[in-house]
């Protein structure tokens, strides 16, 4: 990805972040980010996301393993070794459906799952830049992309304007890097010579 | 209409004292930060001893074989299977409350799911012990799976209600897994970012797989956890309703009973809500965590106690009736002779059940006794043995005197490696617990900040003042007017 520079500043609770939000989008800056310790209803609306489609994704792991099930016993049973079962039919549905059931809830659950991993890059070592490690705690930290557009100056007394505290300037990576949180604090910091949160 | 943060006097506070956003963290993250106490030693000792002998039980069982246990030629299935189905029972009481009051938007849920999922999966985990050991060659216990083999191929059948289990079984564990999994990732990433030690920064860096807590996460984690909770709830439902398959489904009189899928649902519900109980009673006073688990949480817990205590009485009075009205020699002598004859070799356990089950949850229709740790803890305990007996009722009654006398089997007792045996799950299961409380947040962080604003008390004894005044006045004063226009139930 890229290294760019960022605005940083954090609310002390929701109903100021909604406010900030708000007004940043009307100002026109560009919000990077909100980091936020839980998570909020709305916030996503506010600050003009689009919807996820992850559900989407879940249903169609969902129907690919009822296939699965389906079509694997049904093979399995009719063409590959048709064992009798007290001269039972061999396409006998009912009794597959718990397997189908059960097949089509694991492919869903364990799809989604990482499909949500993979879209928000989530996975054992790695490693990304946080704004501010408070922002898992108790601040709702906002992170503006300073562009061409304003100068640095202008984005900082506008983001105290909206009541954001404890504003400062990072140069941040945006995408991540494999790492350890106990080492390294990226790939940057030393040539850029900046001290990260 | 935006939503309002607004939730009536009449619920009382979920989160009691003053707390801020900060005081969670500190209060759910101190036992992390903590060193162990001795407590936790002590237990955890206890606990690892458990397993080793139940290590050495096993071992012994797969050396000189299933002989080593007391089956006999009637009672093939005994103490092994009735403990798996009592501790995949157990798991069931987790998953209700991570999925399925997750969809009914109990917020008193969050103070307790995440111990009651990680019970889920402890349980579960137990659960699996039974069924693999019992193969006794266990070494070909592979030969579950379904694969294209060298043995035929040899495929498995997929109409028995034993596959369905092994299904069923290793799904509701993965899917459990990932749903507890998923949800931790916030809060791990909470004591990352607080970690001043190496090792901690280390290890909860990569737990937490990295995560910000960006807007579009959380959007996409709220979407996976309602998916999850979504499928979760059917999941949990057929997971016992096949287990109790395996009995339903067969032709012995006292298991081919079609009420068994809900009976045993409920059941499993019931004993594992009293797991719940036994396990919070002790990590709440032990962690000092009473401020999030209160007391409230005890008393809805020990409602659903009495109720599904009660749904598994009126099964276990159907059963008679049907018994008796069905007119089946065979299945009136495995209840009335089995079971309810008190002087039969297997009624006193018939009587324990009931007991158990039946009459005592009934002490928690009194608001008084529901709100009594003592009673609660005690009542707890109870349940789970009246829970284990119902299940060894169910498999050794109906199956130690059937059609012939001249089968009949002998006294069934277990030896001391099924006794080991079912020891050593309680010490998988409370090494793990113990593992658990000390390394991850036992209360989900996140979830708790989320319902504070309007379970807290510090919230709420504001809001008491505001509900005199009218709706749409309330509701002007407190919307953000964030353009939130889908109805959230907050």
């Amino acid at each position: 990805m890229a290294v760019k520079k960022f605005v940083v500043g954090y609310f002390e609770d929701e109903p100021e972040l909604f406010d900030g939000v708000k007004k940043v989008r009307k100002a026109g800056y560009k919000i990077h980010d909100v980091y936020t310790p839980m998570p909020i209803h709305g916030l996503d609306k506010a600050m003009g996301l689009r919807d996820t489609s992850l559900h989407t994704a879940g249903f169609i792991y969902g129907i690919t393993g009822t296939t699965t099930a389906l079509s694997g016993i049904g093979w399995i049973f009719n063409a590959d070794w048709p064992l009798n079962f007290g001269g039972k039919s061999h396409f006998s549905l009912p009794a597959w459906i718990p397997i189908t059931f059960e097949l089509t809830v694991l492919f869903s659950a364990v799809g989604m799952v990482l499909t949500f991993c993979w879209l928000c890059q989530l996975a054992p070592f790695v490693r990304k830049h946080h704004f501010n490690l408070r922002s898992t705690d108790d601040q709702f930290t906002m992170v503006i992309e300073l562009t061409g557009k304003s100068s640095e100056a202008d984005v900082q007394a506008f983001m105290s304007s909206i009541g954001a505290k404890g504003i400062n300037v990072q140069n941040a990576e945006t995408g991540w890097w494999l790492g350890r949180y106990d080492k390294d604090k990226g790939p940057y910091d030393k040539a850029e010579g900046i001290e990260l949160a | 209409m935006a939503s309002i943060r607004y939730e009536s006097q009449v619920r009382p506070p979920l989160v009691v004292g003053q707390k801020g956003y900060h005081e969670v963290t500190e209060d759910i993250v101190r036992p992390i930060e903590a060193s162990p106490s001795r407590a936790w030693w002590i237990g955890f000792l206890i606990s690892v001893g458990l397993l080793t002998f139940g290590i050495i039980s096993v071992t012994h069982e797969v050396v000189y074989g299933v002989g080593q246990w007391n089956l006999n030629r009637t009672i093939g299935w005994g103490w092994d299977i009735t403990n798996f189905v009592w501790w995949v029972g157990i798991g069931h009481a987790g998953t209700l409350i991570s999925a399925i009051l997750l969809l009914f938007r109990q917020g008193w849920r969050t103070g307790v799911n995440r111990a009651a999922e990680a019970m889920t999966i402890f349980a579960v985990m137990c659960a699996g012990q039974f069924p693999i050991w019992h193969m006794g060659r266990v070494w070909m216990a592979f030969f579950v799976m379904p694969y294209p083999n060298t043995r035929g191929p040899l495929w498995v059948n997929f109409n028995s209600p034993l596959l369905w289990d092994v299904f069923a079984i290793s799904t509701y564990f993965t899917v459990s897994l990932l749903f507890w999994y998923s949800g931790l990732l916030p809060d791990l990433a909470t004591v990352r970012d607080r970690a001043k030690l190496k090792w901690r920064k280390l290890f909860y860096g990569i737990t937490s797989f990295g995560w910000t807590g960006s807007a579009k996460h959380w959007q996409r984690h709220e979407a996976l956890s309602l998916v999850l909770a979504g499928l979760s709830t059917p999941l949990v439902l057929s997971v016992h309703t096949i287990v109790s398959f395996d009995f339903a489904t067969s032709v012995i009189p006292g298991w081919h009973t079609t009420i068994f899928p809900p009976y045993f649902v409920a059941g499993a519900i019931f004993s594992g809500f009293a797991m719940v109980q036994t396990l919070l009673l002790v990590t709440r006073k032990v962690l000092k965590l009473e401020e999030y688990i209160t007391i409230e949480h005890i008393d809805v817990m020990n409602k659903v106690i009495v109720l599904t205590g009660s749904i598994v009485g009126v099964a276990y009075l159907t059963e008679l009736f049907i018994a008796w009205y069905g007119q089946n020699t065979f299945e009136n002598w495995a209840f009335m002779q089995n079971r309810v004859n008190v002087f039969s070799p297997y009624g006193w356990s018939y009587y324990l059940m009931m007991g158990c089950n039946v009459l005592s949850p009934q002490i928690f229709w009194f608001r008084k006794m529901r709100r009594n740790l003592t009673v609660t803890f005690f009542m707890s305990v109870i349940v789970n043995i009246g829970m284990w007996f119902e299940r060894f009722v169910i498999i050794v009654t109906s199956i130690y005197r059937d059609y012939i006398p001249s089968s009949w089997s002998t006294y069934y007792r277990p030896t001391i490696w099924e006794v080991g045996f079912y020891l050593g799950t309680f010490g998988l299961f409370f090494t793990c617990y113990f593992l658990f409380s000390k390394f991850f947040p036992v209360i989900a962080v996140a979830e708790i900040k989320h319902i504070l604003k309007k379970s807290g008390a510090i919230y709420k004894d504001k809001m008491g003042a505001l509900e005199q005044e009218p709706v749409e006045e309330f509701a002007a004063e407190y919307t953000h007017g964030h353009g939130h226009e889908t109805a959230h139930a907050h």
